[in-house]
């Protein structure tokens, strides 16, 4: 009897024990995968001599916080900031416009072809963008849109993710609710703004915070359709030509990378736990 | 977390008779205006370039000048371009090393940071924020990472007493280089799709397998994973289409380089179109990716009724 109680204790001290480890070691992990990001944070400060050091040093002999205002003056990072915000908000808001609207019309209109209709929206998503940007560049050479807000803006602006999303959210809000404002004589612009986009709040905001970062971190399209980075250009094409002209200077390019990724940072935070509701959204999957 | 793609909403409920038919009227005509935005937008900037990108593909197209339709010869140039078939084994490469590792990692760690450890939540948080950082800023963060001098060579010149290889410099480390970049910076994503899909395993079934006398691996073998298998077919087919389009990573830590030993498809779409100006050549290997996205689309569904168990 008193044995086997002391070998259920000693059981549980065991299993006690592991666990202190297991977590332990999650958080060694966890440190090292933080440690790119808090060896940049601190390179960030430090001064331009005592960036490569043999060991290795977190903190400098002064921390230089003038880093961030000489990024500044090296290049027109606050142009570059005020286009990626431009950029990014409005083309958040054509993505949240368009996808709610025809969301609206895939969840509660009844209309011929609904079904096939919305499997060829779906079918859509499987083409890459990759594929289209060749013509793409084509296109706003016939629109005349080369180097222009329009092509950063509205090419990417019309995917099925959006609609997708929301029309799964649509769905979950009850249909009685807009027949019986139907009955009442209500318009469906009425419902759709009065009843369906307020009851929505959750499913808009995390669409609305992932198309944003998706427009924040765009390289490959910007970099392709605009040729006057100092004019158009965004944070991340200002980041790839401050590497081509001062890629030896990492204080400044540390104290750039980490000013570009605050907002992402902050939006995370935010979202914290509607991130998993998001990941469907914009197709963030194993980049 | 299960993704089923149903195509058919519930008929929201009619009133019978005259109400019924001039909803009915009213719908349709709401419907052009509610999906007009999205059905021009999709055909102008999706249907159409997909037609061009076919059409491009089969001309001799310079950025400026003439055009002049050449039927399959892009395609031939492509076959038979030495630099393209190093391409697409590069692609494949990253491919065959990166899917494996981000599905390892974020599964492994999914499982590991359970319900019950302490602080779960700060542990998502901080893997994602890399998935979600721009590219740009994270792959000067690892250049910093890869430099001679940096992080890693330092930690090397203090602990083994000699420095490191200069990871981005030499054909036999870019790659994997490039790849450990692009798992720290992508596995966060299935990471949470993994630890939602955990979530969702009925705790009873766990329990019932505990009493059993089945140890925590049993359990994860025989109970958590089965269960978890459409998660699992999801993340897989997403990450493999994705990550035949890597071009960010290799096109900012080392252009490709060295000599062309890390060039991928989509980086060679950007030379060729961008660089020399070869939009024909460019939309021709653009189609390649295509096919080959749509090669695993199609395999992957059709495999997925043998291995997933859809509860």
């Amino acid at each position: 009897m008193a044995e086997a109680r002391t070998l259920a204790s000693r059981r549980r001290l065991a299993a006690g024990l592991r666990a202190v480890i297991s977590h332990a070691l999650l958080v060694v992990l966890a440190l090292l995968f933080a440690a790119p990001l808090i060896f940049a944070f601190a390179t960030s400060l430090k001064p331009p001599d005592e960036v490569f050091t043999a060991p290795p040093t977190l903190v400098g002999s002064e921390l230089r916080f003038e880093n961030y205002v000489e990024a500044f003056r090296f290049a027109p990072f606050a142009r570059y900031f005020f286009n990626s915000f431009l950029v990014a908000i409005i083309g958040t808001a054509v993505v949240v416009a368009a996808s709610s609207l025809s969301a609206f019309a895939f969840a509660r209109l009844r209309f011929p072809g609904r079904e096939l209709l919305f499997v060829l929206f779906l079918g859509t998503l499987i083409v890459p963008q990759e594929v289209l940007i060749v013509p793409m560049y084509w296109l706003m050479q016939v629109l005349g849109w080369v180097d222009s807000y329009q092509a950063l803006i509205l090419p990417f602006a019309f995917t099925a993710f959006g609609t997708f999303l929301l029309r799964q959210f649509f769905l979950t809000v009850p249909a009685e609710l807009v027949d019986s404002a139907r009955v009442d004589g209500a318009g469906l612009f009425n419902i759709f703004f009065r009843i369906m986009l307020p009851l929505s709040r959750p499913a808009l905001a995390v669409l609305a915070m992932f198309t944003f970062i998706g427009y924040w971190g765009s390289l490959l399209w910007p970099l392709i359709v605009i040729d006057n980075v100092n004019a158009k250009g965004t944070v991340p094409l200002g980041l790839n030509q401050f590497i081509a002209q001062q890629g030896t200077q990492y204080h400044l390019m540390m104290a750039a990378a980490m000013l570009a990724m605050v907002p992402s940072v902050l939006l995370v935070v935010l979202l914290q736990k509607n991130l998993t509701r998001g990941l469907l959204t914009t197709g963030f999957g194993g980049r | 977390m299960s993704i089923s793609i149903d195509t058919t909403a519930p008929a929201p409920e009619v009133s019978p008779g005259a109400h019924r038919r001039t909803r009915l009227r009213d719908d349709r005509r709401h419907a052009l205006i509610f999906l007009g935005p999205s059905l021009l937008g999709l055909a102008l900037f999706t249907l159409f370039p997909t037609v061009m990108a076919l059409v491009m593909s089969l001309f001799n197209w310079p950025v400026f000048g003439d055009r002049t339709f050449r039927g399959l010869d892009n395609y031939a140039r492509l076959v038979g371009d030495p630099i393209f078939r190093q391409v697409v084994l590069n692609t494949c490469l990253f491919v065959v090393l990166y899917v494996p590792l981000n599905v390892v990692v974020s599964l492994g760690l999914a499982a590991w940071v359970s319900p019950k450890i302490k602080g779960r939540q700060g542990f998502r948080i901080l893997f994602f924020i890399p998935v979600l950082t721009p590219v740009v800023a994270n792959a000067m963060v690892w250049r910093l990472m890869y430099q001679p001098g940096g992080l890693l060579d330092s930690v090397s010149q203090t602990v083994v007493g000699s420095p490191a290889p200069s990871f981005l410099a030499s054909s036999s480390t870019a790659m994997l280089a490039i790849v450990v970049m692009s798992v720290w910076q992508g596995f966060g994503y299935n990471f949470l799709v993994f630890s939602a899909a955990i979530d969702q395993v009925p705790l009873e079934q766990l329990e019932a397998a505990a009493i059993d006398g089945a140890s925590g691996r049993q359990r994860f073998w025989h109970v958590t994973l089965p269960l978890i298998t459409p998660s699992i077919f999801f993340a897989i087919t997403l990450t493999l289409i994705t990550s035949f389009q890597v071009f960010a990573q290799p096109f900012l830590l080392t252009k490709g380089g060295p000599g062309n030993a890390t060039q991928t498809l989509v980086l060679f779409v950007y030379n060729e179109g961008w660089r020399f100006l070869h939009m024909g050549l460019a939309a021709a290997a653009g189609w390649v990716l295509f096919v080959i996205v749509m090669g695993i689309t199609a395999i992957q569904f059709l495999g997925q009724k043998r291995w997933v168990h859809y509860g």
